[in-house]
């Protein structure tokens, strides 16, 4: 292997048969680059639908009270069910065991919000401090409300970044600054952000605060919980299932609404939404692998195909080296070692310029469920190893062949 | 140099089996330039094939310089045919995408000559065919003379014990056949021993002995009045 002598002959073929080697390169090289393109789309389909689903905790449960659409122990159909403090308190009693993060939350409507002279069109929502975790709301600056704000009633408030963007652009920060609802200043202390403009356009305050000050009430307009990860996805899916029915069940109890009526008490369940997305994912992720492998297949077959044209191609030049006195593994060794340095060489090619590729265009991509296409280098790197050894294995039949052929037959080939 | 005792051959073809050689006795004296000669199916290029270690013998003896040659592994072979012997052959077989330089270096290659010691060894060769200026060319660009000057070159670069020619001026004119017969007449001046693989009574004659093999038996084997190929170039 570190015979100079046999490193200048290789080389010398190598630059002497341009046609060739850049044949054998071509045909390596676009295979991997296929491979690990389509391995980083599949990657980066996964990342977008994963983004989909970060926008709100996975294991998210959301409660809606709506109108009742059935009669029911004498009551009337077309009933608002109106949610409470005391609902809520009661759920999380009650299911306490299998409830990670809660928080009701209330729509604060009918209110002016002011900043300075400048008049806010954003939604005030009142929420507790777990509705950071249900949200997923990713705090950039300050701090979320926490369970002190909540006891004393502060008034304080959280803004989206895109308020940040819109209002708040000409101070340094809008951490410790006043906005006015309805006539009562609120600090803000912490700004979030979310994957979609649309849910940065919230101002947040304290649920106590929302009901005490603004007339709520004990009322709340929905309520949200997370449930707990558990290693197994099915096993996931089980459970939300299991509380969102034990929990419609229970409000439908204290409501009065029949069991039957679909429209009174509205549970949803992201991890049942996600278990579409996820068996898709699945499905894409095995789709891109069979494509991979049938492109790594395709690889070998060429390179296969191109090693058995080499060494037929050389048969005549195999005869005479013979008869100049090579020794069967020598010839052998020729071969195989052009072969394994010219499929290595072009394998990584292709390997370093699909991935830079990737590197560069890859952030750049803005396709909808397509974010930062990727590779695993481990992946990819395997796939050269593999395609090197499979081109090592597939050059060595016909080259062990071509040194048995007889030197006179090998001669007289054209 | 070349001792030869009851040497057979037949070669399978299906279910029939051809006697090619049928006890051939022969031996070459160092410095010899014999001809081989014989028409087509009369066992030459076999023998020469046996001769050049290509092929096995049935049975028989072969000694080559004192050495037996018996049963050798390919291997074993090809360091032999290194060492002993340099080929010629009738369609040159020359690798096309070596120089001429190179072509003439490979031998010395598979010798492990250093790179270096290989270049100067074989330009010296190709001067000594008159092909020095040939050197970096390609046997695409090079004539048939020359192709065949450039494998004699090849041939005496591993200073093999015998040159052995299959039909060397068999592609060639006349007058370019009597060119490479000159310089092989005056490789065996130097007293290198040379055997030629001919039909051509011509060729032959510029040789210093000649053996006719007929049907796998050699039927005459006289010592010539060489014609020195000098006279018609």
């Amino acid at each position: 292997m570190f015979d100079i002598e046999r490193w200048q002959e290789i080389f010398d073929t190598i630059r002497k048969n341009k046609l060739r080697t850049f044949l054998t390169g071509i045909s390596v090289a676009s295979g991997i680059f296929i491979l690990v393109i389509l391995l980083g789309f599949g990657q980066g389909m996964r990342n977008g639908i994963e983004q989909e689903f970060e926008q709100d905790a996975a294991t998210s449960v959301w409660v809606w009270p709506g109108v009742t659409s059935k009669e029911y122990r004498g009551m009337n159909p077309g009933r608002r069910i109106q949610l409470t403090n005391e609902n809520f308190n009661n759920s999380v009693a009650l299911f306490n065991e299998t409830i990670e993060y809660n928080s009701p939350r209330i729509f604060v409507r009918n209110v002016t919000v002011n900043y300075g002279k400048e008049s806010l069109v954003y939604s005030i929502q009142g929420v507790a401090s777990n509705f950071q975790f249900i949200e997923n709301a990713k705090m950039i600056d300050g701090r979320f409300i926490n369970y002190q704000d909540e006891m004393s009633t502060a008034k304080v408030a959280i803004v989206g970044k895109k308020i940040r963007t819109d209002v708040f652009n000409e101070v340094e920060t809008p951490i410790g600054e006043y906005i006015d609802i309805s006539g009562i200043p609120f600090k803000i202390i912490g700004v979030y952000k979310e994957y979609e403009d649309r849910e940065e356009e919230r101002i947040y305050i304290p649920i106590s605060t929302a009901q005490k000050v603004f007339n709520g009430g004990d009322r709340v307009n929905n309520m949200s919980f997370t449930l707990p990860a558990v290693e197994n996805f099915d096993q996931a899916v089980a459970q939300a299932v299991d509380f969102k029915d034990n929990l419609k069940t229970y409000l439908q109890q204290v409501h009065t609404v029949a069991p039957d009526d679909t429209s009174a008490v509205e549970v949803w369940s992201a991890m049942e939404e996600a278990k579409r997305y996820y068996s898709l994912t699945g499905n894409i992720k095995l789709f891109f692998w069979f494509v991979g492998v049938c492109t790594i297949i395709a690889g070998v077959v060429g390179v296969s195909n191109i090693m058995l044209i080499v060494v037929k191609e050389r048969t005549r030049e195999i005869g005479i080296r013979k008869a100049l006195g090579a020794k069967p593994w020598s010839i052998i060794g020729m071969i195989l070692h052009e072969a394994i340095f010219v499929t290595a060489i072009s394998g990584f090619g292709g390997l370093i310029f699909s991935m830079a590729l990737l590197e560069v265009v890859g952030p750049h991509i803005e396709i909808d469920y397509v974010v930062n296409p990727s590779v695993n280098f481990t992946v990819a790197f395997t796939t050269v190893i593999v395609l090197v050894i499979a081109g090592t294995l597939a050059g060595f039949f016909p080259a062990w062949r071509a040194a048995r052929v007889h030197t006179i037959e090998a001669l007289k080939d054209e | 140099m070349i001792e030869i005792k009851d040497l057979h051959k037949s070669y399978k073809m299906g279910s029939n089996s051809l006697h090619v050689l049928k006890g051939i006795n022969f031996s070459v004296e160092e410095g010899e330039l014999v001809a081989i000669m014989g028409s087509s199916g009369s066992g030459k290029s076999t023998l020469l094939n046996i001769l050049g270690m290509l092929d096995g013998s049935d049975s028989g003896e072969y000694y080559l310089d004192g050495v037996p040659i018996k049963d050798l592994s390919e291997k074993k072979a090809a360091q032999y045919r290194n060492k002993f012997l340099g080929f010629v052959f009738q369609s040159f077989n020359l690798i096309n995408y070596k120089s001429a330089l190179e072509n003439v270096a490979l031998p010395l290659y598979y010798q492990k000559v250093g790179r270096r010691e290989r270049q100067d060894k074989a330009l010296n060769y190709l001067d000594r065919v008159g092909l020095k200026e040939w050197a970096t060319h390609l046997p695409s660009e090079l004539s048939g003379g020359q192709k065949q000057r450039v494998a004699i070159a090849r041939a005496m670069a591993a200073e093999p014990k015998v040159l052995l020619a299959d039909e060397p001026t068999g592609a060639l004119d006349s007058k370019t056949s009597y060119e490479v017969m000159d310089l092989i007449q005056k490789i065996n001046d130097d007293g290198n021993t040379i055997l030629v693989v001919t039909h051509e009574k011509d060729i032959a004659h510029m040789c210093k002995r000649i053996v006719h093999l007929r049907d796998g038996v050699i039927v005459e084997d006289t010592k010539i009045e060489q014609v020195r190929a000098q006279e018609y170039v």
